[in-house]
């Protein structure tokens, strides 16, 4: 345990950049059997090269309780991945898929029948334009990403096409991760502001709806301007919003 | 023309079934070792050291939902739309529940329905099914026992006996 955490531990909040190493005392790992059933979770950021752990993102190298270690970086440009759900964009309907922009390398198609209650006969409404809240069921690099609008269990689960009126617009990958932790610091002081309504897509399109046009550009300015802002700076912002100033 | 060994029959003529019948143990067991010589040089291998999959410690996870355990990307603030208020608690809610008895006890089998609902379900089911599998007759002091059980009043029902027809 210790020796397969140990070359982390230097590290851990500190930047790391593409071409670093992390590398294993393999052989004593061999050795000691109840080393061998520990495992490490690398999470984005990180690549495992035979016994070694390769960095291919420059950030700020993160642990998680018990074995998770990734690196968390500032990014605009989205790579789907498997089980993400992201907000994407109709374009194209042609026979049974959709082909939907995602914002990542190439469009990802999306069946017809991939959403709740749809049949060969009931066809789901979706037209080109459209936005739909969808998640990777195949998300490879050598393949074209599959999006779908269900769950295992064939629920929808609030993805699907959503968004008659309302906002949407782009924000680096690293606010959204921002926005989608638990208990999110600005979110939390966003919805002390007025009602509003957010779709938040792991792949940096954020969509928003309040109750007027005004009040939606409002929350959207909000949101974008908390790109590169301290939390103190955040919080008087919003509470000059809330008292009406802007 | 008489046995003299001047005649041969070819080896493949030999080794036919219908001519095993006639052949002695000898040559038998000669034709047996040449065939398997013959089969054994025909089996090709690869000449390689055996390779060995040796599981791997690190696994790769590409998504930074595990990691940073975010949460459902739909969010609707003070009522503004109630579907997806009930959507984030719905969604937001199981994982942290599922969390905390995964620490709670790791070897705990992984279930919908935990024992004590299952225990619930069944307890209240006893009753249908025990009525279920009982006679008519039995059914009616079924029905008797339980008023039994909720009042407190002990009541024998007599014993069904032939009456008499009164003339």
């Amino acid at each position: 345990m210790n020796i397969l955490h140990s070359c982390f531990k230097a590290q851990i909040g500190e930047v790391v950049l593409p071409g670093d190493v992390f590398r294993f005392d393999v052989s004593s790992v061999e050795e000691d059997s109840s080393v061998k059933a520990e495992k490490i979770i690398c999470g984005p950021g990180l690549r495992r090269n035979g016994d070694e752990i390769l960095v291919y993102k420059s950030g700020i190298l993160r642990h998680k309780q018990p074995n998770v270690y990734w690196i968390d970086s500032q990014q605009k440009r989205y790579v789907p991945v498997k089980g993400e759900s992201v907000i994407g964009i109709v374009t194209a309907k042609s026979g049974d898929i959709f082909k939907v922009d995602v914002g990542g390398s190439e469009q990802a198609s999306l069946s017809y029948l991939a959403f709740e209650g749809a049949t060969k006969r009931n066809r789901p409404n979706v037209q080109v334009g459209d936005l739909v809240y969808a998640q990777f069921i195949i998300a490879n690099k050598d393949m074209e990403p599959e999006l779908v609008c269900i769950d295992s269990c064939g629920r929808a689960n609030g993805m699907g096409v959503f968004g008659a009126d309302g906002f949407l617009f782009k924000v680096s990958l690293g606010l959204v991760r921002r926005l989608l932790t638990p208990q999110s610091e600005t979110v939390k002081d966003l919805e002390k502001i007025f009602p509003f309504e957010m779709v938040v897509g792991l792949n940096g399109r954020v969509w928003v709806k309040a109750k007027t046009v005004q009040q939606t550009l409002i929350v959207a300015n909000l949101l974008e301007s908390c790109e590169n802002m301290t939390a103190q700076q955040r919080q008087t912002l919003f509470k000059r919003v809330a008292e009406g100033a802007l | 023309m008489p046995n003299d060994g001047s005649t041969k029959l070819s080896k493949n003529l030999l080794r036919m079934k219908f001519m095993q019948r006639g052949l002695d143990a000898e040559a038998k067991k000669q034709l047996e070792e040449e065939e398997k010589r013959i089969i054994s040089d025909e089996h090709w291998y690869l000449d390689l050291p055996e390779l060995k999959a040796k599981e791997s410690f690190i696994v790769e996870e590409r998504s930074y939902v595990p990691c940073e355990d975010l949460v459902y990307g739909r969010m609707s603030f003070k009522g503004f739309n109630s579907e997806v208020e009930k959507l984030m608690v719905l969604m937001n809610a199981p994982r942290e529940e599922e969390d905390e008895e995964e620490e709670k006890d790791m070897t705990r089998m992984d279930t919908d329905i935990t024992d004590e609902e299952m225990a619930m379900r069944y307890g209240s089911l006893v009753e249908s099914m025990k009525r279920r599998f009982a006679k008519k007759r039995e059914r009616t002091s079924l029905k008797n026992e339980e008023e039994d059980v909720n009042q407190n009043i002990v009541e024998t029902q007599p014993k069904k006996v032939f009456l008499k027809p009164q003339d």
